[in-house]
Order: structure tokens, then C-alpha cells, then sequence
């Protein structure tokens, strides 16, 4: 029988009813997972330090560039960064007299730079191979570029690297092990041939071999990643799939007639969540890893953007110049750390094993 | 039992060939012409600056040429059958780069990547079973908690930056010359040194390459130990030891030990394909003449074939692998063949 329109819609009301009925009286799953997240200091400190990163982020305009926030130049006033977003949308141009100009040269202006008057790809060939100084807190590299300031923009790299590849592995992730997991037999045994071939494939190689091959590209690096990384999630799905698909409402459910497709992800899926969401959390940190080997072999990633592995990159050749060592690489390992955290902090709050452990 | 490895082994066998299939498809559907690549090397700049038509002509005929010799111009599905054809009898072709049959450039190099990979399993079971055997032993104490936390935060730490500290810190440069900045043997290494000082300049080359390849295995294992070893001791037989008066140390030892150290030798072969991602990195940093290293020069000059033959044969390696870990786990543990189903 197929699904009958009213009697779908009818179950879809009860469900949200349920719902918020429940969210209404325990707070909510995901309001208890957060209280319960709380009381795990070293869990906390590496949310914190997630938040810290996508602030910066965010405002790595805002925290290292070569344009003043204020500037005041020949009686008029500007405000060079936001004018710069203006401009970057094509909604406005650069007066005639700041075209190209260098802020820090401008005769009689007054300005406010940024903590890092610098910007990321600034090239200044009078400085290379710079050691960190009041100047320079971070040094600067062969090309003379402020290692603080790449260091700013390269987060978002960092940042969008994992978000991009881990929401690619997780649509493939989830679809696939939903469907193992859920139709079981002949399904399963194909999909499960799949995880094994992915799991025998030393993936980092495969890796490298596509990134070579493709022209080098950010976005197609991050694709790549999430392409060669969905299998632990998957697995994760299946077996959470293979637990809840016997349980009585899943098989009422069936029974009323709810399609496959809506009771796969509108009954199965947000049951089986949790322990996905921590193996999520866990691959935005494998994905950041990965990348940043990948920028350190310098491949897939185009020469000129600097990112905190191509960074490490130039250390590993100019080996006097410890501080391109040390600050970048302490960046990924801060970062890969926190997240880390994160997700162990989540597993111990969302997995039901390990409830009433501790 | 003979039901369960019969299944196992037949499985293995669309696995195989989709990892064939994979490694070959990746490389012949990515853009990019080896045979163009390799005009261009031939030629080098030449191409670029706009030589003249006869000459552009020349050019393209001698790709024709050799395209029509590596067999580039066939269908896709011809290719791999040839391929597939030569697989069977471990004929990988020659390399793209230097026309070397590529089986021989990778027996050539792999005795070195499995020095250094041997070494690190070593190394990680060294370290990361007493790990879980003590956390198992003083479960949510304050030791186990410190070591949790230290093998855990060795896990985040990127190989890329440990590895670049290293060579800057410890490797000559501006600060110390404690270990070499690269390779296998000292310059001046010859084979009449006395056998205790090969050993000595081979242990100091490894050192560095063994200690950063392993050091992210300790958190995976002392933890999957801890985990299992915490289940062996929650189990009868182990309270009947204790009951019959036995001590601690024996039971632990005894009872509890070979039952949980079990599943960890299966887990090996999922190590695998980490270490060997693990070695491109350290065999290109440290320039050790290894397969690691091999892959990435090949990857970077596009030699398909040696490309090729590297995935295929260290997939196969851990499919292997997979599969010996899996017949022994069901040998052990007849549990396994009777009732789970196959994954």
C-alpha cells in the first residue's frame, strides 16, 4: 500500500505535537546536552576556543589589514575597511585620491589601523625572513608577508575547510549508511563492500593523487576531502540505523504506511543523530589535519594563498626560521585539540553506553 | 566455519576489483595528458613561447607515438583489462618518468618503508598497551585520567608540525644536531664499518621518522585496550579467579590479559592505511628513499603507472591484511562465525 496523502500529513502533526510537547516539558534534548556539556571544563575550553576561532574568522578584516578602520585625509573622513566590502559587492568605487594608494604613506592623514596593520598576502620584499619583533609579531616569511597576519586569514581556511568537507562526507555518510543500515540485506552487503573498499584504499595517498591531478583549488581540496572521508560517519549511521530500524514504532510506523523515505530521516534519522553528531565534530578536525598536510606538500592548494600549512611549508626549507614553525603549526594543534575536545565532551553526554558510567 | 570463511573470501572479491576499479578510473579520467607532461618536459619552455607549426606538428606526432606505445589511445575499458591482465602477474609497465619497470622501482624501495613501519608498530604496541593496561587497572583515577588526557592530546598534534619542529629544532639548523636533517645512512657510511656502528648510524637516522610516524597510535590503542581490557574483568571467570584466591597480579596477568590483547593484533590492519599516509609525509620530509616518498615524486610527475601501482598494491596489502584479521578473529572467537552477521 502506498502512503496515503491525509493519513501522512495526520501522523506529521501528532509527531511535531509530541515534539513540542516534550521540548516543552524537559526543556528539550538538546538544551539537557548542553547543560550537561557545561560541567565538563576541559570540554568547555575547547568550545570556547572553536567560538574564538570563527570570531576571528569572522573579523580577520577587521584584525589584520593594511587599511585603516578610520581615516581622516585631505578634510574627509573614510572608513577604508568597510568601503573595501563596497566595493568588493561592486555597489561603490574608490574615490580617485585613495585608488591604490598605501595608507601608511599617505602625507598629513590621520588613521586607525587594525592591531595588525598588515594583510595576509601582503608582499614586502624589503622584509623577508623577518624574526618576530615589535613590528612583526609573528616574523614574516620569505616574500616578506606578516606570518601574524596570514595567519588571521588563513583561519578562515581552517574554518570553512572543515564545515565544507564534513558537510559533503556527511550527506554521503548519512545517505549511504541509512540505506545499509535501514534496507539491511542486499543493500547493506554492496554499501558495506563500499566502506571496505574505502577503509583498504590508503586514502591520504588517493588523496593527494586526485588533488594533483585537478587544477588547484581550495574548494575542490575541501570537495576532495569530504569525498574520501564519509566513511567513518557512514558507519556510525548503518549501525545506529541497524539498532533502531527493530524497535516497535519504527515497525508501527511502517505499518501506517509512512513511506520508506520519510521514515528513514524523519523517524530513524533524528534518533540516531547523537552519536553521528560526535563523529562529525571528530572529522572537522580529521578534515583540518588533512588539509594542512595537503598545503604542506603544496598540493591542491593554489601557490599564492596562504594557509597555516603552507606556512609550515616555507619552514621546513628555511630551517633558521623557527617561527614559521612554531606559530602555525601551534594553530592547527590548538585548533585540531579543541575540536577534539568538543566531540569527546559530546560523546560522553549523548552516548547512552556511556551514561551512569562516571 | 568453513560456511562463514567461504562468504568472507567471496566478498573480498568485489572489493578487489572495486579497488582496481577506483585506483584506475581516479587516475585515467583526471585531466591532465601524462603525455602531454612529458612533451613539455621534453621540450621545456619551448612549447609555451609559440614554436613554429612544423615543429608543433613534430611535437604532436611523437605524442601520438607514444601514447599508441603505453596504450593511452585505447577505450577506458580496454585499458583496464590490460591492466587488470597484468595485475595477475604482478607486471605494473614501466614508469612514465624514467621507463624503469615499476615493480622493480617499488621492490626496490619497499624494504625501507616497512623498516620504518615494522618499527612504529613496534613502538606504538610498546607504549600504548602498558598505557591501557595501567588505565584498565586504575580505571577514572587520577593516572589514568593524565594519561588519557597526554596520549590525547599527542593524537592532535599534526604530523606536519612535529615533524617541521623537529628538523628545526633538533636537526643542525640554528638550534641543535641531535638527530639528522634526512636519509638512511650517514655520508660517509661505508660497509666496513663494524657491524655495531652500521647499527648505530641506521638507529640514529631512524629515530626521528619511527618516534613521529608512531606517536599518534597511542591515543587509538591504549584506549581500545583500556575499553576491552575493562570488559574482560567485568566477566565471571575473572571474578572466579579472584574468588579462588588467586592475585591480583596473576589474574591480571594471566586471566585477563591474553583474553583482551586479542582484539588489539586484529586491529592492525586497520592501521595500515594511516601509516602509509603517514610515511608520504615524514619519507618527503626527511627524504628517505621509501615508498612514501616514491608515491608523492610519482603523484607530482604524473607516472601513472607507478601511481597506479602503488594504490593498487597497498590497497590489496590492507585488503589482506583485513581479511587474515578478520579469519583469525573468527578463529579465536567462534562466536564470530556462528552468529554476526557479515558487516
Amino acid at each position: 500500500m502506498t502512503s496515503n496523502p491525509t493519513e501522512a500529513a495526520s501522523f506529521k502533526t501528532i509527531d511535531a505535537g509530541t515534539l513540542s510537547a516534550s521540548a516543552g516539558l524537559s526543556g528539550g534534548l538538546w538544551s539537557d546536552v548542553w547543560k550537561r556539556f557545561q560541567r565538563n571544563p576541559i570540554a568547555l575550553a575547547g568550545f570556547y576556543v572553536v567560538c574564538f576561532l570563527v570570531f576571528i574568522a569572522l573579523f580577520a578584516d577587521f584584525i589584520a589589514n593594511d587599511k585603516p578602520y578610520y581615516l581622516e585625509y585631505r578634510g574627509k573622513t573614510y572608513f577604508p575597511i568597510l568601503r573595501s566590502y563596497i566595493v568588493d559587492v561592486d555597489l561603490g568605487r574608490w574615490p580617485a585620491e585613495l585608488l591604490n594608494v598605501d595608507f601608511k604613506k599617505l602625507q598629513g592623514a590621520k588613521a586607525v589601523f587594525p592591531p595588525i596593520p598588515y594583510r595576509g598576502t601582503g608582499i614586502n620584499l624589503l622584509e623577508p625572513l623577518e624574526p618576530p619583533s615589535i613590528r612583526h609579531w609573528f616574523g614574516t616569511d620569505k616574500l616578506g608577508r606578516d606570518v601574524m597576519a596570514g595567519m588571521v586569514h588563513g583561519s578562515r581556511i581552517s574554518l570553512s575547510i572543515g564545515f565544507v568537507a564534513v558537510g559533503i562526507a556527511v550527506i554521503i555518510g548519512v545517505i549511504l549508511g541509512a540505506i545499509a543500515g535501514y534496507f539491511g540485506s542486499w543493500a547493506d552487503l554492496v554499501i558495506s563492500r563500499l566502506f571496505e573498499i574505502m577503509l583498504s584504499i590508503p586514502t591520504f595517498f588517493l588523496l593527494i593523487t586526485v588533488a594533483a591531478l585537478l587544477p588547484p583549488s581550495i574548494f575542490l581540496t575541501m570537495a576532495i576531502i569530504g569525498m574520501t572521508s564519509w566513511v567513518g560517519i557512514a558507519r556510525f549511521t548503518r549501525n545506529e540505523f541497524l539498532r533502531i530500524r527493530n524497535q516497535d514504532y519504527v515497525t508501527s510506523a511502517i505499518a501506517l504506511g509512512v513511506t520508506d523515505r520519510n521514515v528513514m530521516f524523519r523517524h530513524i534519522l533524528p534518533n540516531a543523530l547523537a552519536p553521528v553528531i560526535v563523529s562529525v565534530v571528530l572529522g572537522i578536525a580529521g578534515a583540518i589535519l588533512v588539509e594542512s598536510s595537503l598545503s604542506f606538500l603544496g598540493i591542491g592548494v593554489p601557490a599564492q594563498l596562504v594557509t597555516w600549512g603552507s606556512i609550515l611549508r616555507e619552514a621546513s626549507s628555511t630551517t633558521f626560521a623557527w617561527w614559521l614553525a612554531v606559530f602555525p603549526g601551534f594553530a592547527i594543534f590548538i585548533t585540531v585539540l579543541a575540536y577534539y575536545l568538543v566531540g569527546e565532551g559530546l560523546r560522553e553526554v549523548l552516548d547512552p553506553r556511556l551514561r551512569g558510567l562516571r | 566455519m568453513t560456511a562463514y570463511l567461504a562468504q568472507r573470501l567471496l566478498l573480498t572479491i568485489p572489493t578487489f576489483i572495486g579497488i582496481t576499479l577506483i585506483a584506475f578510473l581516479v587516475m585515467r579520467l583526471a585531466p591532465g595528458d601524462p603525455a602531454e607532461l612529458r612533451a613539455a618536459g621534453g621540450l621545456g619552455a619551448a612549447a609555451g613561447a609559440g614554436i613554429s607549426v612544423e615543429k608543433r606538428g613534430a611535437v604532436d606526432e611523437a605524442m601520438a607515438q607514444w601514447r599508441s606505445q603505453y596504450g593511452l589511445d585505447q577505450p577506458l575499458h580496454v585499458q583496464y583489462g590490460v591492466w587488470l591482465k597484468n595485475l595477475a602477474t604482478l607486471s605494473f609497465g614501466e614508469s612514465f618518468k624514467d621507463n624503469q619497470p615499476v615493480w622493480n622501482k617499488i621492490a626496490e624501495r619497499l624494504p625501507v618503508t616497512l623498516t620504518l613501519n615494522v618499527w612504529s608498530i613496534i613502538v606504538v604496541y610498546l607504549v600504548a598497551i602498558p598505557l591501557g593496561i595501567y588505565s584498565a587497572t586504575h580505571p577514572n583515577t587520577f593516572g589514568d585520567r593524565v594519561t588519557t588526557l597526554a596520549a590525547f592530546v599527542l593524537f592532535a598534534v599534526p604530523l606536519v608540525w612535529a615533524a617541521t619542529m623537529a628538523l628545526v629544532f633538533l636537526c643542525g639548523g640554528d638550534f641543535y644536531y641531535l638527530f639528522p636533517p634526512g636519509g638512511l645512512e650517514s655520508l660517509d657510511f661505508s660497509n666496513h664499518w663494524p657491524l655495531w656502528k652500521k647499527i648505530k648510524d641506521h638507529a640514529w637516522h631512524l629515530f626521528l621518522p619511527v618516534v613521529l610516524l608512531s606517536y599518534d597510535g597511542f591515543a587509538g590503542l591504549s584506549r581500545y585496550m583500556r575499553s576491552s581490557m575493562l570488559e574482560v574483568l567485568g566477566q565471571d571467570y575473572v571474578q572466579v579467579a579472584r574468588a579462588k584466591g588467586l592475585q591480583e597480579k596473576t589474574v591480571i596477568l594471566k586471566h585477563v590479559l591474553r583474553n583482551s590483547l586479542i582484539p588489539q593484533v586484529t586491529i592492525l590492519a586497520s592501521i595500515l592505511p594511516g601509516l602509509i599516509g603517514g610515511s608520504i609525509i615524514i619519507e618527503t620530509i626527511f627524504s628517505i628513499p621509501g615508498l612514501g616518498q616514491l608515491g608523492y615524486e610519482s603523484v607530482l610527475a604524473r607516472d601513472y603507472p607507478t601511481v597506479l601501482a602503488l594504490l593498487t598494491v597497498t590497497a590489496v596489502l590492507t585488503l589482506i591484511g583485513i581479511l587474515i584479521s578478520d579469519v583469525l578473529l573468527s578463529i579465536v572467537d567462534p562466536r564470530i562465525a556462528f552468529g554476526r552477521r557479515l558487516q
